[in-house]
């Protein structure tokens, strides 16, 4: 072996051996903890599969992964449509465009516990006296007190946050669409929606994967604003599958049972990460 | 390309409407922070029950809720442990991912690297809860539940992202750069260190904006990790101060105010290259 190739294992042996013990081995133990009944501390048996079959009959854990997808495909919905709107009129002959879009990023750096603390007053008091001003009934009770409207609440403050980071990305795929494209389509009689749609659209497709995955992924983790949101009420509506794993897990004394929640967590995000991959690149185009 | 680009475009007018519209936008970024900091000025018996109550600016503009704030919060040690432990994770970050982006980007061709690549790169599915409850045992057993073990932890978790950015950078720079230095008689550890490390320079920036954002902000890691040591980040401090002084809304958005400041300070300074920054890393 030479001293190049000799070089190169010193320096990763060490890499993946931090890697292997804080990460492979973690989830390792993990899976191995989904096994038995640990409350986190305390003596423990082993219970095989238990924790599994208990976790689909159980109606707490239903309602958390109900609650996830459904919040994590609203908000991607609902980021994507604005963050693409917000993109094209970003990247329009606008005046300022640098200072706007400076402006329009600000709440993708903020600390998202923080932010859900600001937003919590917001829905708790100011929401409910502009109700109660414009004779609103709907408006005049805090959203975050009805367990129908939290959701929706969480997924404004999340969406809040969330759409500057998405709108970056389609501005840099709208800034990749050559002009000389959009004109030849315009002799085509290719305007408005038309043009988003058979030009623009297919031709930023790649940036409309990464979106994709990494808004779905990024919701279905969701924890920091439901901790300073709703603490996951009202009566567990909003408890998401991680906020339910820290919360009934490490400070519930369900420790095993909720690593058998966490390993069916896992797989899923694979999954859905997987899957969505697989689909988005079938259809993306090439110039 | 671009510049082609926006020659066309300023032969055509300013699309005033779009204009206007992208402006008002602003408001709803705007609104928030503004409420943040109204409230924060504000004195308790200044809240009304009705809009104006919080939305009005305050009477006089006093700085004691933040004196009182920083105090409840013990500001300045909270705002230097987040320093600490973000510095070094982003001081470490760009060392070693760089290193391991090195080794295994050069040696892609042989099956084993290969492997380890796809081996790394796999753990960014890999969500924080699943491995939260282990690592609280293993930190605890290994006495690394402290500012120590959480750095550690974030060099582990942001690996998997920053091996991809740095095996993707390195793809660009060419080969015959290493050997000539070879020929010179310089040795692989001296060729990266001299040659390439400082090459590397805009994918550092890269890793460095987002390590900084995503340790900056996190919530999960520290609460799970240093609970019960004494040592708090700014994020668990709002977090505490809220199960404690939840009630007074004035002294709780001083605090908040307070927190979010040091991330906006910073963000106005280097704007471009944060932007930029997460751009790569969300596109490469």
């Amino acid at each position: 072996m030479d001293s190049r190739s000799k070089t190169f294992l010193c320096i990763i042996i060490p890499i993946v051996l931090l890697f292997f013990i804080f990460n492979t081995l973690a989830l390792i133990q993990g899976f191995g903890y989904s096994l038995t009944n640990f409350r986190g501390y305390g003596s423990f048996d082993f219970v095989g599969l238990r924790n599994y079959i208990d976790l689909f009959t159980d109606p707490r854990v239903g309602r958390s992964y109900l609650f996830t997808f459904g919040f994590a495909v609203a908000c991607t919905i609902l980021v994507n449509i604005i963050s693409m709107l917000l993109a094209m009129g970003l990247t329009s002959r606008i005046k300022g465009k640098s200072a706007l879009r400076a402006i329009y990023f600000l709440p993708n750096i903020l600390g998202a516990l923080v932010i859900g603390y600001v937003f919590n007053f917001f829905y708790t008091y100011i929401l409910p006296a502009i109700g109660e001003a414009i004779h609103s009934g709907f408006l005049s009770h805090s959203l975050l007190a009805n367990p129908k409207t939290a959701w929706f609440a969480l997924v404004i403050c999340v969406a809040w946050q969330s759409i500057a980071m998405n709108t970056l990305i389609y501005i840099s795929g709208l800034q990749n669409v050559p002009e000389d494209v959009y004109e030849a389509g315009a002799i085509d009689g290719a305007t408005g929606f038309k043009r988003f749609r058979n030009i623009t659209f297919p031709l930023i497709m790649p940036y409309f994967t990464i979106n994709m995955v990494l808004s779905m992924k990024n919701y279905l983790m969701v924890f920091d604003q439901v901790v300073s949101l709703t603490g996951g009420g009202p009566a567990q509506s909003t408890e998401s599958i991680s906020y339910l794993i820290y919360n009934n897990g490490l400070k519930g004394g369900a420790f095993g049972f909720q690593s058998a929640n966490a390993v069916v967590f896992f797989l899923l995000i694979v999954v859905v990460s997987v899957v969505q991959m697989k689909i988005l690149s079938r259809r993306e185009e090439q110039l | 390309m671009s510049r082609r680009k926006s020659a066309v475009r300023a032969g055509r007018p300013t699309n005033i409407p779009v204009t206007i519209l992208m402006i008002l936008g602003t408001l709803t970024v705007f609104f928030p922070l503004y409420m943040t900091v109204i409230i924060a000025f504000k004195q308790p018996s200044e809240m009304t029950n009705d809009v104006a109550g919080a939305l009005t600016p305050p009477s006089t503009w006093s700085f004691e809720n933040f004196a009182e704030a920083m105090r409840i919060t013990d500001f300045w040690h909270t705002l230097g442990n987040s320093l600490l432990i973000t510095g070094c994770t982003v001081l470490l970050a760009i060392l070693i991912h760089s290193l391991a982006g090195y080794a295994i980007g050069r040696n892609m061709q042989k099956r084993g690297y290969k492997f380890l690549y796809f081996y790394i790169v796999s753990g960014m599915f890999v969500p924080f809860a699943i491995l939260m409850l282990p690592l609280v045992k293993q930190t605890a057993m290994l006495g690394l539940a402290n500012r120590l073990g959480v750095i550690i932890l974030y060099v582990v978790f942001y690996l998997p992202i920053n091996l991809m950015l740095y095996v993707g950078y390195l793809k660009s720079i060419p080969l015959s750069l290493e050997e000539a230095a070879s020929i010179d008689g310089a040795s692989t550890w001296m060729t990266y260190w001299r040659v390439i490390f400082p090459l590397m320079k805009p994918m550092h920036a890269t890793v460095a904006v987002l390590t900084a954002l995503g340790t900056w902000n996190d919530v999960m890691m520290p609460l799970v990790m240093l609970s019960g040591t004494g040592q708090n980040t700014l994020p668990i401090a709002q977090l505490n101060f809220q199960t404690q002084f939840g009630t007074n809304y004035n002294l709780a958005f001083a605090s908040y105010l307070l927190a979010l400041i040091p991330i906006i300070i910073f963000y106005i300074i280097c704007q471009k290259q944060i932007i930029k920054g997460v751009v790569n890393g969300a596109v490469k």
